[in-house]
């Protein structure tokens, strides 16, 4: 794993990846686009006029991370807020997820990203790190470490944990390369 | 927490009607997101200083959440919009 990152001009950035990271990258971002695909609707023309006939938190805790409520105190405001902008915020993240996909050359090599395509790579890299946080059982900062020091035994979980540790390298390069200090 | 300036002085008519009160978009914390990205994320939707972005990260992370941004309901719903866009975990309420 060699992903090197720098920032390019106008808060662009420039990320050099090798064939096993490209095919990493595009899978998973290709395995997102369907995680946030719209569930089967109920309503045809709600789901034409773009308002979501499901207005409780997914039952999937992954996909509850991804859209949570954004009330807490008020359970008929957060079933509205999720009617009216579910549909949205699932629409947002597959452009993201297509973005990155597509940037993405088949055998790896350099890929310039400019100011717009490093928003969709770090809301698709966060997006794929809290779907794998929550399938890994990351439910405090502890049990990262937990995993981590578990992981010393457990081949599977070792191949999980280098998947969820390579995004967070990725995202923690691209987001130092591109911030504009104060 | 933001306080609202309360006038005291000016007798109003119609006092049982009470202005809306402020509402607050708060950011909770969670094991996944980097304290780098969120203090960028802070910088970039609120265009906060460096400083106050990194603040507030640090109060969501060690104090569990924190009150990033104040103001009508439709502006916290805009924001809490663009933080779930972010995969920040934002949340909006009324101000008690």
């Amino acid at each position: 794993m060699t992903a090197k990152i720098r920032s390019a001009p106008h808060g662009g950035a420039r990320i050099t990846i090798g064939p096993d990271e490209a095919q990493l990258l595009r899978s998973m971002a290709d395995f997102l686009l369907r995680v946030v695909e719209e569930p089967e609707q109920q309503d045809e023309l709600a789901a034409l006029v773009g308002i979501s006939s499901s207005a409780t938190q997914p039952e999937d805790p992954a996909l509850a991370r991804l859209f949570p409520d954004a009330y807490t105190d008020d359970a008929e405001a957060a079933a509205d807020f999720r009617r009216y902008t579910e549909s949205d915020l699932r629409r947002h993240k597959r452009e993201n997820a297509r973005r990155v996909a597509s940037a993405i050359p088949e055998w790896g090599g350099e890929i310039v990203l400019d100011a717009e395509d490093v928003q969709a790579w770090l809301q698709t890299l966060t997006d794929v790190r809290l779907y794998l946080g929550v399938r890994l059982g990351i439910e405090t900062e502890e049990d990262a470490d937990a995993l981590r020091a578990a992981a010393v035994r457990d081949e599977s979980l070792a191949a999980a944990m280098h998947v969820y540790e390579w995004f967070t390298y990725v995202q923690d390069s691209l987001v130092r390369a591109v911030w504009q200090e104060e | 927490m933001t306080a609202m300036p309360v006038e005291l002085d000016e007798p109003r008519i119609g006092e049982d009607i009470r202005p809306d009160l402020p509402w607050v978009t708060i950011v909770w914390n969670d094991p996944v997101n980097l304290m780098s990205y969120v203090t960028y994320v802070f910088q970039k939707v609120f265009g906060y200083p460096k400083a106050k972005a990194q603040k507030l990260m640090e109060d969501v992370h060690y104090k569990g959440k924190a009150v990033v941004s104040s103001g009508t309901r439709e502006e916290m719903e805009r924001y809490v919009t663009i933080l779930h866009q972010y995969g920040l975990w934002a949340t909006l309420q009324q101000d008690k």
